[in-house]
């Protein structure tokens, strides 16, 4: 059991570092996937290629994430675990809300999903946070 | 839950950070313990008392049967 916590300990910035650079990747990437047919190629072909090899790094990336959280100690995976479902709530209530405020027109233009994303990542960062200051 | 280990570690004359590296846990895990704010699982309460050679219920007390 000892090795075990001793290993998990050893491999918590080694995990963060994995994370960090799987994250750095997978925007990069979606960067290219994004911007490329406006700027560098026209080929739907290449467009496709892409955006594929961006999929496959954001598997990547889960998986660096589901490490990084295994090699936290208890109560920080505990903090990060409540921050993730407390995000995953606000993204399924906040949503459905954005998208309901669309089809009911009430916003003007279309829902974004890089709208979500925000709201989610930003969801996250203050529950982990707050998680943070109430075991502090 | 109740613990001892504020009491304990002065017994031993060790910081949370001494203890924390002891335990290899985050000190802030530690100070969550010793607040009672957090309960540690099982493993990390068997590595407690055999760093403080003791039993369990000598370390921790459930308060609802006080």
């Amino acid at each position: 059991m000892k090795n075990m916590e001793s290993r998990k300990k050893e491999k918590t910035p080694k995990a963060t570092v994995r994370l960090a650079i799987w994250t750095l990747a997978w925007v990069l990437s979606l960067a290219l996937s994004n911007f490329g047919p406006h700027f560098l190629w026209e080929s739907k072909l290449l467009s496709t290629v892409f955006i594929g090899f961006n999929f496959l790094i954001g598997f990547g990336m889960i998986w660096a994430n589901i490490k990084h959280i295994n090699s936290l100690d208890e109560l920080q995976r505990k903090i990060n675990v409540d921050a993730i479902a407390f995000s995953l709530g606000v993204a399924i209530v906040a949503g459905l809300a954005y998208s309901t405020l669309d089809t009911a027109n009430v916003i003007s233009g279309d829902a974004e999903i890089s709208v979500l994303v925000v709201i989610v990542s930003v969801s996250q960062m203050i529950a982990l946070v707050v998680g943070k200051m109430r075991y502090k | 839950m109740k613990n001892r280990i504020k009491v304990l570690r002065a017994e031993k004359d060790w910081t949370q950070a001494q203890l924390a590296k002891e335990l290899e846990v985050s000190r802030q895990t530690i100070n969550a313990i010793e607040k009672g704010k957090f309960d540690p699982s099982l493993p990390l309460a068997f590595k407690l008392a055999r760093l403080f050679n003791c039993a369990i219920e000598q370390i921790f007390t459930d308060e609802i049967t006080e």
